[in-house]
């Protein structure tokens, strides 16, 4: 079967034939999960055109912005400052990584027990099957965990990279450098564009990409109310689709797609009945098409009203100060924002505790299930102080291990299950 | 009022009938691949008041002959407590998995872990253990006790401790040695994960493999306390979801 993107995809040097298969395999998967669901709010239309397109319509957009000059910038971390990419006149697209696709490639360079979704950016690369790390022009890691860190190294032989240096406290002396990677990578960004950054340009993506956050945090207060005007499978796919979506038309959608909610709730009209056992996820990020775990919370009757997690609040709730001008003062403001993510790089992290417990509170969450992809050292470990932090609580958790693959479904749905049973 | 709990295994389906709250009838059969329709066999000719299903394959069934399904923690929980008023902690054994459950004073599920992607240390590892020490699974149990400490079996996964068995057997260790080891390393597992849980006594052992008098001795031996095993253990889980059946 022919494509009409198959040119395009051609000349991104994808695997046409394995390519076909894995969005064959996604379409399918989308419509159990996603189109199977009751009550869908309708601006979830968006979202379903937005995946329907994903390696056609956005990768065609980026392909003529790329013709006309403009760079793109990858990025596997809500680490890296979007606003200075946008700033530059460039295209920022968080690059998902959250399908078991290319392991056999990855595996001939990386241990066997890596976690899924470092083997899967590698194995996007090396099998050829994604057309947004194609089209970028540089690819931002980061330092956060050792498995990321370690495997830029050999993605570097794939494709260029550049790497951002994350400190793993919050010292004053952490912030000191992380303030001095900000300004490396503005130097870096405008280098490769050719575009310089100035103070205006620089503040009118910090209002963009703030404007961004702001929809998501009103998505996310509105999920407060009961019953639930929408799952938590559509949020996380909203929440998803931010990383690569035009932001500004992604804002507006996004927004039309509350005031559906907000009238929703006003009419206490929701996705399950009052009443549903209300669930907060946290822990590592669930990227594209990694809606595994939601699909098994959401089968089992509940529903999820948060996600504690980098795809999520962790990459929405703060914002970068707007009532400074000055370039200095902006680059302040960035990595005071940056610094404030509570991820489980950091020793210690105990905001991250109190983030989960208020928002618990906040949503309502009558428990909270802590996700850690299997062989994340950082969240596997973490997930013990938290577990101990929200027993004292009073809230209940279930940790959770697991990775991309589907083989172990059925005692995931069993654990779910009688954790449901229990709260 | 007739209430029933059916429990789907990997390996076994056991029924239980509750005429008010004695038994009336239990049965158990083999699992086989359309147990779907097992089940509905089992259930033919019954006039129930109410049904619950559990076990792996609860869902399946559940959706098929539209009756309710319970996890088997709530139900082993609900079984457990009927036998044992005071029980504190479970261990169910099954054909593929184990999991061990906490409860409150009042019998309500506090904690649980059970195993995900690995069967070792599970009946069906202790079945193939029997054949590769060519005897059958009831009489491993007779066999290990028969045995001394003197060696540990060192593998989890089923496939290479299979194979460290007939390389024993090879070397002319005694089977009864060999055996004793298999019971230790499957007492172990599942003493480890009734530690994780923070049970300490008043543990219940239930699941097929609660039938393994070895197993039970090599558990009590330690976590140094005494464990119960139902008398007919495999059955705990379908009678819990009959109790709980509405």
């Amino acid at each position: 079967m022919t494509n009409a993107y198959d040119e395009m995809w051609k000349r991104l040097d994808l695997d046409l034939t394995a390519h076909e298969g894995l969005l064959t395999v996604l379409g399918k998967f989308y419509n159990d999960i996603y189109l199977d669901q009751n009550g869908r709010p309708r601006g979830m239309e968006y979202l379903d055109f937005v995946i329907s397109e994903i390696h056609g319509l956005r990768i065609q957009e980026i392909t003529k912005a790329k013709s006309a000059g403009k760079k793109v910038f990858g990025t596997f971390c809500v680490f890296v400052p979007e606003e200075i990419i946008l700033a530059a006149d460039a295209i920022a697209i968080g690059l998902c990584s959250g399908a078991e696709v290319g392991s056999e490639h990855a595996e001939r360079y990386l241990p066997r027990n890596t976690c899924a979704l470092i083997k899967s950016f590698l194995g996007f690369r090396l099998a050829r099957l994604c057309p947004f790390t194609n089209s970028c022009d540089l690819i931002i890691g980061e330092t956060t965990c050792d498995g990321k860190k370690k495997a830029y190294e050999i993605f570097n032989d794939f494709m260029p990279i550049y790497i951002m240096e994350v400190p793993n406290t919050k010292s004053p002396a952490a912030k000191e450098l992380f303030r001095y990677e900000v300004e490396r990578f503005k130097d870096k960004v405008e280098q490769v564009t050719g575009n310089r950054i100035t103070e205006d340009r620089l503040f009118a993506a910090i209002r963009l990409v703030n404007r961004r956050r702001r929809v998501l945090n009103r998505l996310n207060a509105i999920r407060a109310a009961e019953p639930a005007p929408i799952s938590g499978r559509d949020a996380l796919l909203i929440n998803q689709v931010a990383f690569y979506d035009d932001p500004e038309r992604f804002t507006e959608n996004i927004e039309r797609l509350c005031d559906e909610l907000e009238e929703r709730v006003g009419r206490h009209e929701g996705v399950a009945p009052e009443g549903t056992k209300r669930v907060l996820i946290s822990g590592c990020p669930m990227a594209v098409p990694n809606w595994k775990l939601p699909y098994i919370i959401e089968g089992s009757g509940a529903v999820i009203v948060g996600e504690e997690s980098c795809v999520g609040q962790r990459n929405t709730r703060d914002l970068v100060d707007e009532d400074v001008r000055d370039m200095g003062d902006m680059l302040d403001a960035i990595t005071d924002r940056y610094m404030d993510i509570n991820c489980a790089v950091f020793t210690p992290n105990e905001p991250r505790l109190r983030d989960i417990e208020q928002m618990a509170r906040t949503l309502k969450a009558d428990g909270v299930i802590h996700y850690a992809l299997q062989f994340c050292q950082p969240y596997a470990i973490e997930s013990v102080k938290i577990e101990q932090g929200l027993k004292r609580a009073g809230i209940p958790l279930l940790r959770l291990e697991t990775g991309y693959s589907m083989e172990d479904i059925e005692p995931l749905k069993t654990r779910v299950e009688a954790f449901l049973e229990i709260i | 009022m007739f209430k029933a709990g059916i429990d789907v295994g990997s390996r076994s389906i056991e029924l239980v009938v509750l005429k008010e709250r004695e038994i009336y009838l239990k049965t158990r059969q083999e699992t086989s691949f359309d147990y779907v329709s097992q089940v509905n066999n089992m259930l033919n000719g019954l006039d129930l008041d109410a049904t619950l299903v559990t076990g792996y394959g609860r869902h399946l069934v559940s959706r098929k002959l539209e009756i309710g399904h319970v996890t088997e923690i709530k139900a082993y929980a609900a079984g457990v407590r009927c036998l044992y008023p005071d029980a504190k902690a479970i261990l169910d054994i099954g054909g593929q998995d184990t999991k061990a459950i906490l409860l409150d004073e009042n019998g309500r599920v506090v904690r649980f872990e059970m195993n995900d992607r690995c069967a070792a240390g599970t009946g069906r590892f202790l079945e193939i253990m029997a054949q590769a020490l060519g005897c059958t699974v009831m009489d491993l149990a007779e066999l290990a006790l028969s045995g001394r400490h003197c060696l540990a079996i060192s593998s989890m996964c089923t496939v290479f401790a299979e194979t460290e068995v007939v390389a024993l057997m090879a070397k002319g260790t005694r089977a009864q040695d060999v055996a004793r080891a298999l019971v230790r390393s499957v007492a172990r597992r599942s003493s480890a994960m009734l530690r994780r849980i923070g049970a300490t006594d008043r543990v219940v052992f239930c699941g097929g493999v609660a039938r393994n008098t070895a197993v039970h001795k090599e558990l009590e031996d330690i976590l140094g306390t005494k464990v119960e095993v139902p008398e007919e253990p495999d059955y705990a889980g379908a009678l819990g979801a009959a109790l709980l059946a509405n």
